[in-house]
């Protein structure tokens, strides 16, 4: 079975359009989460962190080429990402054993806001209409494949790719992944009570919710040696995973934690790891009661409670589908610097099993990383992402 | 081998059971139609009534997939998954969710606005714990699905799954799910793209 490389990445936030960028404002504790006033959006001032203008995503030469019209800001959001990641990747996107994965939980849905919602409008919505559509600006020769299993969306496309890559159907894939946040969006969450009154504060005692975020994040991968040594070579693979299902509600996290155990236990024994291997931990996070609570006891069930975790929901918000994406491109840089984050937000325990939350920037020899997501319909995810 | 143990299409008012014909009833709008099948083949089931349509669809053509199937329970729940694809995603439900949200927005609505919400409602039914995965796709893409579900089954990942296409749009639908299940060479359909389509394509033929 071949090795996955991880060979290049970008993410593009209210923090920064480029990965370096977004890193460094992490290790500085800056946020992209703000308090917005916005009744277009909702009655209330809400927390978010969200793009303030257009150019704080599309970077100078998509203007220039004017293809901005052309596409949403969902499409632009991706194709900027996948142009950052793809410079001085090596990587020909024309090759017949190089495709492309798009996630994203609801792509166009704004379009509804500003649009008839007539039979054309509809097919503009549709996700597979923006993956052709991307995959097509890149010159991808085959049919993009399209990811939505809602939170889990990024982590799910990720080990597809490496599925896709293992069994030799491709050598090389493109993982993107994007949502923006519309009153669609933020309007739902609200009506579940889910949203945080201020900046969100994961695993705390005073936890009152999410706040959301838009973004988008790229990851490509590849089985080929060369990446493993020389100039393109990053020197971070991607492991293992699993997914499972709570099989309880659609919309509660799974009381006792077992399920995201379960795949957590599965992702470790994918990876060839155990639990001792585990440096830190990328949990979901996303600061709402039932969420933190339920990832604290399935860590804690896998046996993992004394290993560092942290989660980055306090700096970008739930960027839904790209969530996966960005968090996991985080923490391949932690990986790589040798840096664990510290949990914004976070101040005294609130879960009923306590968990090693950072709370400061981190320095440390770290090898293994293990990335953790659940979301409604029950799904719950787990990645691991490994020096080589 | 990864054989199809049993298939259920579901399209143009009619339930296909491995490729019989086993219920009609033309005539109706589709939710009358959903109702109608869900009477005629005795399920009791009060979480339907609060789903969308697309659950309805999905979940519907999963339980008469399984009805009178081979064991399910003989299967580990943690090897035992749901893999599914569509082309309008959850856009029925989200035009509904969109109205409602001009007034008061409706969380038991906004809930069905994510596809993989119909793979939570089949999980819960028969408590499947493993993989599952949703994808979205232009059309029904055989090839890809026969390699997704193989994979999973081949590596020990799974040893059932439910897989298939569920989608629904207005009046527009079809569902089409397949029971993948590792037997003997030769006592069941071989899970290959081909045969995948002819299922598939079957109302046409």
């Amino acid at each position: 079975m071949p090795d996955v490389f991880i060979i290049s990445d970008n993410i593009i936030s209210p923090l920064g359009i480029t990965t370096a960028d977004n890193f460094s404002k992490l290790t500085r504790g800056i946020s992209g989460v703000k308090k917005h006033d916005d009744q277009k959006m909702s009655e209330q001032p809400f927390h978010a962190a969200l793009f303030d203008r257009k150019e704080d995503f599309i970077n100078d030469s998509f203007i220039k080429e004017g293809s901005s019209g052309v596409y949403t800001k969902f499409e632009q959001l991706l194709i900027a990402s996948i142009k950052e990641a793809l410079k001085n990747s090596g990587i020909d996107t024309r090759n017949k054993k190089t495709t492309l994965i798009i996630s994203s939980t609801k792509g166009n849905i704004d379009l509804l806001e500003s649009h008839a919602a007539d039979p054309a409008l509809k097919k503009r919505i549709a996700l597979h209409t923006s993956a052709r559509m991307v995959a097509e600006y890149f010159g991808f020769v085959n049919p993009a494949i399209v990811v939505s299993t809602a939170c889990i969306s990024g982590i799910t496309a990720i080990l597809t790719g490496m599925r896709l890559i293992r069994s030799g159907r491709y050598e090389n894939v493109v993982i993107a992944g994007a949502d923006t946040i519309s009153k669609f969006v933020l309007s739902g969450f609200q009506s579940f009570q889910a949203i945080s009154a201020g900046p969100c504060r994961p695993f705390d005692q005073a936890r009152d919710g999410i706040n959301l975020g838009e973004g988008a994040g790229t990851l490509v991968l590849s089985s080929s040696q060369k990446y493993a040594t020389g100039k393109y070579a990053q020197g971070i693979k991607v492991l293992g995973g699993s997914i499972s299902n709570d099989a309880n509600h659609l919309s509660a996290p799974s009381r006792t934690g077992m399920e995201l155990c379960s795949s957590i236990t599965r992702a470790l024994r994918d990876s060839g790891l155990s639990t001792n291997n585990i440096d830190f931990i990328s949990a979901h996070g996303t600061a709402t009661i039932y969420n933190d609570e339920m990832e604290a006891k399935a860590i804690t069930l896998a046996g993992l409670q004394s290993v560092p975790v942290n989660s980055l929901k306090g700096y970008y918000g739930h960027t839904l589908g790209a969530a996966g994406l960005i968090e996991s491109i985080v923490s391949v840089h932690s990986l790589k610097e040798n840096l664990v984050l510290p949990t914004l937000g976070f101040e005294e325990m609130g879960v009923s099993k306590p968990l090693n939350i950072c709370t400061g920037l981190v320095s440390a020899s770290l090898k293994n990383c293990l990335k953790t997501a659940s979301g409604f319909g029950g799904c719950n995810a787990a990645l691991v992402l490994a020096k080589q | 081998m990864n054989c199809i143990t049993a298939n259920c299409v579901i399209s143009g008012h009619a339930v296909r059971k491995n490729g019989k014909i086993v219920f009609e009833n033309k005539n109706i709008d589709l939710p009358g139609f959903l109702l109608s099948a869900y009477h005629y083949f005795e399920l009791n089931y009060s979480r339907f009534h609060k789903m969308d349509r697309l659950s309805k669809l999905g979940w519907l053509t999963a339980e008469i997939l399984l009805k009178d199937g081979s064991g399910r329970e003989n299967y580990e729940p943690t090897e035992t998954g749901v893999v599914l694809t569509n082309a309008n995603s959850s856009l029925d439900t989200d035009l509904k969710y969109f109205e409602s949200a001009k007034y008061i927005p409706s969380p038991s609505l906004f809930v069905y606005t994510l596809p993989n919400i119909m793979i939570g409602e089949i999980c819960i039914r028969n408590n499947f714990k493993g993989e599952d995965a949703f994808f979205i796709a232009e059309e029904f893409d055989a090839g890809f699905l026969e390699q997704y579900v193989n994979d999973l089954m081949d590596n020990g990942i799974l040893q059932v799954c439910i897989c298939g296409w569920v989608d629904v749009l207005g009046e527009e639908y079809k569902a089409a799910l397949f029971l993948v299940e590792k037997k003997q060479e030769g006592s069941f359909d071989s899970f290959t793209k081909e045969n995948i389509d002819k299922i598939f394509l079957a109302e046409n033929g």
